[in-house]
């Protein structure tokens, strides 16, 4: 059971400091003028930030329970075949999801 | 001309395969929230405050292991780090904006609609729309389908089967957004970089792991990047 009042003060200095690093940027863009360096670095951020977090979430933080298991892998391995071929965000998702329940059905 | 309308419902259009990632999300933040004996309202305000799955996951866990307060607000900000990232990389698009409209679109920064609108202003007719718009048609329908998830989750979440792993969603579609945006070889230098780091580096504190690998990526991609045409 957690604290109630503890809950909302979390929720409200957490809320708080979340939207200031959202802001940031979009903030003092007008202000300041990035180098050039910054701007090219800009174009890296997508193919980044997206990678670090899908990585993790596959191969390690797993909900399955049991030890190491291969049907998050092997599903997300098939989503990425799908992106690449279909270019389409739902028949990544379905596909994805579709071989993980297969998978753990037959497993 | 651009539309502004055209624009907000285009954003809102695109978003639409998202959201069945987006629900799924919010129902686990949600019945984790109620989980803890939280109200409907108070997982629902929670989730409305800090907007921002993991982070407010991370805190939960935290405090039901009455973690002090300082660790609990901390952890979730450094988890909200990536941000900074997103901020800086889509600001200069936003400019056109008012600065209360952009106080808005900061509040409905995600990971999903920053994704999702990068890479449509990154595409050859992204000068065709309002990308401010667009952009607020984006992150208002992700908003609106994670608090429909939030309020789900509150309600019925204890009753779906875990074994469903309904959050694999939530990588599925960072998966669906990426690939496309690998599109030369400095691109999937970073990408390949920062998920081998972010992988060995996931038994940081704070989520820290995270950061790295997108630090390493973004610094390899540019350095490649500059080898490229400098040969």
């Amino acid at each position: 059971m957690t604290d109630t009042a503890g809950f909302w003060v979390v929720g409200a200095l957490l809320g708080l400091g979340t939207f200031l690093i959202r802001f940031s940027f979009i903030l003092i863009v007008d202000k300041v003028t990035f180098p050039e360096a910054v701007i090219r670095m800009l174009r890296f951020i997508p193919a980044s930030v997206l990678p670090a977090i899908i990585v993790p979430a596959v191969l390690l933080h797993g909900t399955d329970g049991g030890p190491v298991s291969l049907a998050r892998p092997v599903a997300a391995l098939v989503a990425v075949l799908a992106a690449w071929k279909t270019r389409s965000i739902l028949a990544t998702i379905l596909s994805g999801m579709g071989t993980l329940w297969l998978l753990r059905a037959v497993l | 001309m651009k539309d502004i309308r055209q624009s907000f419902l285009s954003g809102a259009r695109d978003s639409i395969p998202i959201l069945l990632g987006m629900v799924p999300f919010g129902l686990i933040c949600g019945a984790v929230s109620a989980g803890g004996g939280m109200s409907l309202w108070g997982a629902l305000g929670f989730t409305w405050a800090i907007n921002a799955g993991a982070s407010q996951l991370a805190a939960l866990q935290l405090m039901e292991h009455h973690a002090s307060l300082a660790v609990v607000v901390l952890t979730g900000l450094v988890i909200n780090l990536r941000f900074f990232m997103y901020s800086a990389s889509i600001a200069p698009h936003l400019r056109t904006m008012s600065l209360p409209g952009r106080a808005l679109l900061g509040f409905i920064l995600s990971d999903q609609a920053y994704a999702l609108s990068i890479a449509r202003f990154h595409r050859e007719d992204g000068a065709e729309i309002d990308k401010p718009f667009y952009y607020l048609g984006v992150g208002l329908a992700i908003w609106a389908s994670y608090s429909v998830g939030a309020v789900l989750g509150a309600s019925v979440g204890a009753f779906i089967p875990p074994a469903w792993d309904l959050g694999f969603a939530v990588p599925l579609t960072f998966i669906a957004v990426v690939v496309p945006a690998i599109k030369d070889r400095p691109t999937a230098l970073a990408a390949v970089a920062a998920g081998t780091v972010a992988f060995l580096a996931d038994g940081l504190p704070y989520n820290l792991g995270l950061m790295a690998g997108a630090v390493t990526g973004i610094l390899l991609g540019y350095a490649a990047e500059r080898r490229l045409s400098r040969d």
